[in-house]
């Protein structure tokens, strides 16, 4: 199996380790003409949504890029990538990859001293998961056919559309691959 | 280890592979953010101004850092001088998102650097060598960056510094597990922050590039020598066209190994910023702070 991970900028390469650890093969995408190759699923890692898409306009990435995650191709989006994914942003008019209909708030919990681990996660599909927040952003409100997998103090947090996944937490860097299994047993 | 430090250190990797600009104005921050900026680290004059201006050079003005925390959605860093742990207790109350205990500053203390575990703000601190960059990370730095020769817009010093620190964890990767007391010893770091070294072929934080970082080819030097992302500060805002130039390294660092395309990047960015060669220099910062 061959997962392209989005290497433009942000935490890709711990998305990486953790796909190698499962035995996956991984493909950065770090420009159009990477889109060209061969993969079977994508991840949007975090980072600065800002910069990731500004880099996926300005490489000519985004078209394409579109057009795979709304033809079924199975993605899973943490962070910055929820925020790549969605159709609204909150207070903004950018919209980036645009392909999950939901509304997403950027930096919903503060700067960085709002930052925060989760202890008492839960992941429907995977159960109980500990998750980091950073700088982190929340879904405001989904659209019918969105289905919530994880909420944290009534936010939500996790969602699935179709084949795409998005997360507002980093399931890269606790440790723990489930969710990355749960992803990799859509394909 | 708390939790607040790991969070900290993971707020560095999302900046990974990004451009930290330093900016002067909400303005200046508004186009660094346009231009592809990760961060910016809000500063009263750029270090190139600072080294010509001399004197006593301090933390900026709480109110002007906070215009630029209004003016962009990125994360905003300031610099504290190195020991003024008030001035970092500063930072913290307006909830800046990095501080940068910074030798581009006059240092307040010549023996003591900040006790960092004390924050739960995260800190950045500039190292020339392994032994500096782990005694930074001891004392709770969350976050290293090469010193550099900031404001000359000339980066031999840069490269020096994480040629440096590469050779060093090279080394220590090598050597024997009964060699490492020693080396330990050798460096006054713990043991512990050794051990990691030599298991993990890399320092336990995020290690970005800065100092005398001037065009696309500097930054994308900076990365294939193994910088995780880079701090561009005089560079920008010094030159001819600072979107241009901001945006040609932000793609220049995404696309580090790719030559043809930082040919088309490195086209018509008008004049760089005018520099100063490293040799010339009477005060060197990177001499602040061991």
């Amino acid at each position: 199996m061959r997962i392209a991970v989005l290497a433009v900028q942000g935490a890709f390469e711990e998305h990486e380790k953790v796909l190698w650890k499962l035995g996956a093969k991984t493909v950065q995408l770090r420009k159009a003409e990477d889109l060209k190759e061969k993969f079977d699923g994508l991840i949007l890692p975090g980072g600065e949504s800002t910069v990731q898409g500004k880099l996926l306009r300005e490489l000519s990435m985004l078209p394409a890029l579109r057009e795979k995650i709304t033809n079924g191709l199975p993605t899973l989006a943490t962070c910055a990538g929820l925020i790549l994914l969605a159709k609204h942003i909150a207070d903004e008019n950018t919209v980036h990859i645009g392909t999950l209909p939901v509304t997403v708030k950027r930096n919903a919990y503060g700067r960085q001293l709002g930052s925060f681990h989760y202890a008492n996660g839960y992941f429907q599909g995977v159960g109980a998961f500990p998750m980091e927040f950073i700088r982190a952003p929340y879904v405001e409100s989904i659209s019918d056919g969105v289905e919530t997998l994880a909420a944290v103090e009534g936010r939500i947090v996790g969602v699935q559309y179709k084949s795409q996944i998005a997360v507002a937490f980093h399931p890269e860097l606790g440790g723990d691959s489930r969710i990355h299994e749960y992803f990799l047993r859509q394909i | 280890m708390n939790r607040q430090y790991e969070l900290n250190k993971e707020l560095a990797q999302m900046l990974k592979g990004g451009v930290i600009m330093d900016v002067t104005t909400p303005e200046q921050a508004k186009i660094a953010e346009a231009s592809g900026a990760c961060a910016v680290m809000a500063l009263e004059r750029i270090p190139a101004d600072i080294r010509a201006a001399g004197g006593v050079s301090r933390m900026s003005d709480p109110k002007m850092i906070r215009g630029i925390q209004n003016a962009v959605s990125i994360p905003v860093m300031a610099k504290c001088r190195i020991g003024h742990f008030v001035e970092a207790q500063i930072l913290e109350a307006i909830e800046i998102d990095y501080i940068d205990e910074s030798e581009v500053l006059s240092p307040a203390d010549d023996l003591y650097h900040i006790d960092k575990t004390k924050f739960r703000v995260p800190f950045v601190c500039g190292a020339k060598d392994l032994g500096e960059a782990l005694r930074r990370i001891n004392e709770g730095a969350s976050m290293i960056r090469t010193k550099g020769e900031p404001g000359t817009g000339d980066i031999v010093q840069a490269v020096r510094h994480m040629r440096i620190m590469r050779r060093a964890i090279a080394q220590i990767t090598s050597m024997r597990e009964d060699e490492l007391f020693d080396e330990a010893k050798r460096l006054c770091v713990p043991y512990d922050l050794i051990q990691y070294v030599h298991d993990n072929q890399k320092l336990p934080v995020v290690n970005f590039a800065a100092g005398g970082v001037a065009t696309p080819a500097d930054a994308a030097l900076m990365m294939q020598l193994g910088a995780e992302g880079v701090f561009v500060g005089s560079g920008i805002f010094n030159s001819g066209n600072p979107e241009k130039r901001a945006s040609a390294i932000v793609k220049a660092v995404t696309n580090y190994t790719d030559a043809s395309m930082i040919a088309e990047l490195s086209e018509d960015l008008g004049e760089a910023m005018v520099g100063i060669n490293a040799e010339e220099i009477e005060l060197l910062m990177a001499e602040r702070g061991k």
